[in-house]
């Protein structure tokens, strides 16, 4: 099926509303498409035999940043029989401060298996939650990591269970005097290794 | 009568006690055998037949209680940071530290945009000898072992390093309660 016939196939089958804005052109054409309907749209396109799309290629978040005030879900989605390609975009509000309730995508999950550990990455980087998800943690970062990293307006902590995390001339400071004085057989200097002296 | 004759007799080596611990101590090295990136992969290259660490006694042991020195061999995490920082505490007295690489020296590609990365693995512990590279040769880390076997060559039970530096963090608390009181 082309883009358009999917497109007219989409609209057939859960009305002109669900389709929120169409790109046909350009290097990947995609559907924005609401997020309330997103989960029954993938369901019907995976299990209906006329597209058969029974692979996930990629799951993406983006974050347009607290100006737009924004955020993305992009699936891509792969037909093997067929050999179609399509993609499908959700918009949610982005919450700008942490008070604000988390944005939230409904979870394709139980349509393919791929997309479980996708979405926990999503979650853990952008901090978008996927409803129904059956284990909605964070997969890279630690648990109790503060902060999404992957959002415009991230600031990384201080310290980490006591450990400073920015660099902060760190050698120059606290760490690396040089080579222990047994090795170098002379009296360190202050900055032995020659770098110029920090500000 | 032929010198080379074994007769079992006068056989006597006579030496000071620091030299022969030193010398049992730095001729054995058993490293944990843990990596944590790409480092590695040079490590374990250097451990394999064509560097050959197993001629330096360096032999990677599976557990941190049967080792002597620690190769931080990679890229340290913060999720990684309390792993080291527990399996250094395993590790009995005398214990080393081998920082190698450029990630675990001070974060290396890291240092600026890397959230994730602890900037320098003496954050977390002490460390005796950094090889730079990015990754180090195995020859670099060859040489790391070279410069630590140094080090142990000049230390004495006399001042055993980690009564001192125990003393030297005691001291320090107390100087530091002691400013407070006044």
């Amino acid at each position: 099926m082309t883009f358009a016939e999917l497109q007219q196939f989409i609209l057939n089958t859960f009305g002109a509303e669900v389709i929120l804005e169409a790109k046909p052109d350009g290097l990947q054409p995609y559907l924005l498409v609401q997020p309330e309907r997103l989960s029954d749209i993938c369901l019907e396109l995976h299990d209906n035999p006329q597209t058969y799309f029974d692979f996930l290629s990629c799951l993406t978040g983006i974050d347009n940043g607290p100006d737009a005030g924004t955020m993305e879900v992009v699936y891509t989605l792969y037909s093997i029989p067929y050999d179609d390609h399509l993609t499908l975009k959700v918009q949610v509000p982005r919450n700008n401060t942490p008070e604000q309730a988390m944005p939230q995508v409904p979870t394709v999950s139980h349509i393919w298996r791929s997309a479980d550990w996708h979405e926990r990455e999503v979650f853990d980087m952008y901090g978008i939650y996927f409803k129904d998800h059956p284990d909605m943690r964070r997969i890279l970062c630690a648990a109790d990591w503060e902060g999404h990293p992957l959002r415009k307006d991230y600031v990384h902590q201080d310290y980490y269970h006591g450990i400073k995390v920015p660099f902060d001339q760190h050698n120059e400071l606290n760490g690396f005097k040089g080579e222990p004085q047994l090795i170098i057989k002379r009296e360190n200097e202050q900055f032995p290794d020659m770098r110029e002296k920090p500000e | 009568m032929n010198n080379l004759d074994k007769t079992g007799e006068g056989g006597v080596v006579i030496t000071k006690l620091d030299d022969l611990l030193n010398w049992a101590r730095l001729t054995s090295l058993f490293p944990m055998g843990f990596g944590l990136a790409c480092c590695a992969i040079e490590m374990m290259g250097a451990y394999a037949s064509g560097y050959d660490l197993d001629r330096f006694g360096v032999i990677p042991r599976a557990s941190p209680r049967q080792s002597d020195v620690m190769i931080v061999a990679g890229t340290v995490t913060f999720k990684m940071a309390d792993r080291v920082r527990r399996l250094y505490e395993q590790m009995p007295e005398p214990r080393y530290v081998i920082s190698m690489g450029s990630c675990s020296n001070c974060g290396g590609p890291y240092w600026e945009h890397g959230y994730h990365v602890v900037k320098g693995v003496d954050r977390i512990i002490p460390v005796d000898v950094y090889v730079p590279g990015c990754p180090p040769r195995p020859e670099a880390l060859i040489g790391g072992f070279l410069q630590l076997q140094e080090i142990i060559r000049k230390e004495s039970i006399r001042a055993p390093r980690a009564v001192q530096q125990i003393m030297a963090k005691r001291m320090a608390a107390a100087e530091a309660a002691n400013q407070e009181s006044a």
